[in-house]
């Protein structure tokens, strides 16, 4: 017997709509679970108290520093750099082989998994560099990971700038860096913006590129030279050594917190751009 | 004066340009400089079709790594790709403006939740729920595919969501006035015209998969064998490196990196096929 289309028809709506609540749901549980189970340790010592007993008491207060460290640091150093690229491919060149080239260069970056940056990281700055499991280790090869996400959403935003504010900018007589700083990059900073906070919550959340790295030292890193540990990393160790669950939850509830947070101011700048300008 | 500057600023920028690409290279260069000798000494046919990994006697076999990862990222794809793919045409397809303004950024938050906290999560509940109702220790190919197919939904949604979204309205408008109802049209028309891009988004899932490592290897079990069920745990390649890379030394090490060219020459492949079908895709 043949099923008619009309009631396949209803079936599947149900069924797409029952999958879409079911994905949502996914993410409301995850949240809940890490909201309900570590709230009742977050606390301010827990927040502003270094870790006692290798994290068994005490709070993470290193371990916070040392993520504010590394995901700061990361962005000053990658920003110029994608952000020249961006400007590079947009505003100083022609579609050619050669952006072609770059474009691949960055394609392939985007591509690479984390612990291959942390295979390479290890290698060349903490072996052959002689930096050793170091803030600065850390900082260099989250630099190179955030590097390709940085570029991508400079290189849309100014995109997304409308030809007018150029035109008029070169007909008042001014050079194309002029437009470049005081048009252009005005208008596309607040995309700009999101890459960044998309880089910094992405380099909060990294484990295995900074594991190996920057270390896990439980101290506050003082200088460059510093091992230090960030709280995914801090977390991790919690968790996989089972040294507490009731920290582990508390480190994990702050870490989704900040990340979630970083990433909606995130969408929330972009969307007041899309609006924009469209 | 002004145009000296100029050309001066340019050079700048394309020096900042070519630093991507200078980056690239330093990574491949260094991780096949450690990588490759192993795979004279001890012979291309012996590590990657070896079933002993025992790098401190000198046996440097990742057959079964290999083995595992793709049984992972396959059983990823089995959990997610269905998953993912139906929400991308309920976004797409039936979504009202309201709920798609919901659902995208929900979406790009489970991508921003870290890998760790996905492992722990499945630690806790999913390995437990395999271990009490299939049996086994619980870390296994099971409870390892379904936590990656929770990974790797976002990056499937959203690539397939952009590939429906471009299927121009006129096929479906055409498709809905000949009499066909709305799944008609859906898998008819709109899963067929947006394919190479759907097959994209499978790709980079999988990419995402068979990269993913901290979640790994805290519901894996990382058992140096080939599972013969779904109830076995199973080491990864990406396992592989994050277990020992702290402390091997020497061949050990070398044998980790070993790993990772193996690894990294996969991952080329996958996205070399991932970029070929948006590319296609942008040509029609």
């Amino acid at each position: 017997m043949r099923i008619k289309p009309s009631i396949v028809d209803k079936i599947f709506r149900i069924g797409f709509n029952a999958l879409a609540f079911f994905t949502v749901g996914i993410l409301v549980v995850i949240i809940s679970i890490i909201c309900v189970k570590g709230f009742s340790h977050v606390n301010l010592e827990f927040i502003f108290a270094s870790p006692e007993d290798m994290g068994r008491h005490g709070g993470i207060f290193p371990s916070i520093m040392g993520t504010i460290l590394l995901a700061l640091l990361s962005i000053v150093f990658a920003t110029p750099l994608g952000l020249g690229t961006a400007i590079f491919l947009t505003e100083y060149t022609k579609e050619s082989v050669f952006t072609k080239i770059i474009r691949f260069g960055v394609e392939s970056l985007a591509g690479i998994p984390s612990i291959i940056y942390g295979l390479f990281g290890f290698i060349f700055f903490v072996i052959q560099l002689g930096m050793g499991w170091s803030l600065l280790s850390g900082v260099l090869t989250m630099t190179i990971m955030i590097l390709p996400t940085i570029i991508r959403t400079s290189e849309e935003a100014i995109k997304a700038v409308p030809r007018n504010l150029r035109i008029v900018s070169y007909s008042l007589g001014a050079t194309r860096w002029e437009t470049v700083t005081k048009v252009v990059l005005t208008a596309a900073t607040p995309g700009i913006l999101t890459g960044i906070m998309l880089s910094i919550g992405r380099v909060v959340g990294e484990t295995a590129a900074v594991i190996f790295t920057m270390g896990s030292s439980l101290r506050l890193p003082t200088s460059l030279m510093d091992s230090g540990r960030t709280m995914a990393v801090h977390f991790y160790i919690l968790a996989r050594e089972g040294i507490s669950m009731d920290k582990a939850y508390a480190t994990a509830l702050v870490l989704v917190l900040s990340i979630t947070a970083i990433n909606i101011l995130a969408y929330y700048i972009m969307n007041r751009v899309v609006s924009r300008y469209s | 004066m002004a145009f000296q500057k100029e050309n001066f600023i340019k050079f700048i920028l394309m020096v900042f340009a070519l630093s991507s690409l200078f980056f690239l290279f330093l990574i491949f260069a260094f991780i096949l400089i450690e990588g490759l000798p192993l795979f004279l000494k001890v012979g291309l046919k012996n590590i990657i079709f070896g079933f002993k990994w025992a790098p401190t006697k000198g046996s440097f076999g990742i057959f079964p790594m290999i083995v595992s990862s793709f049984l992972v990222t396959f059983g990823a794809l089995v959990v997610g790709g269905p998953m993912g793919l139906s929400c991308a045409v309920y976004l797409s397809e039936y979504s009202g403006k309201k709920m798609k303004m919901l659902l995208k950024p929900a979406l790009e938050l489970l991508a921003g939740i870290p890998s760790v906290v996905y492992g722990f999560l499945g630690v806790i509940y999913i390995v437990p729920l395999v271990r009490n109702y299939l049996g086994g220790s619980g870390f296994s190919l099971i409870a390892t595919s379904i936590i990656l197919g929770v990974m790797i939904l976002p990056t499937i949604i959203s690539i397939s969501f952009d590939a429906l979204m471009s299927v121009p309205k006129s096929f479906r408008e055409g498709s809905l006035a000949m009499g066909a109802t709305k799944w008609q049209t859906i898998y008819k028309v709109v899963i067929p015209s947006a394919k190479s891009g759907i097959m994209a988004g499978f790709i980079l899932g999988m990419g995402r998969a068979i990269g993913e490592t901290m979640a790994v290897i805290m519901i894996a079990g990382n058992a140096l064998k080939i599972p013969t069920s779904i109830l076995d745990p199973l080491r990864t390649l990406t396992g592989n490196i994050a277990l020992e890379l702290a402390y091997a030394t020497g061949d050990h090490r070398l044998g980790l990196f070993s790993t990772g060219v193996v690894l990294l020459v996969i991952i080329m492949i996958l996205n070399y096929m991932a970029n070929f079908g948006i590319k296609k895709k942008r040509l029609k």
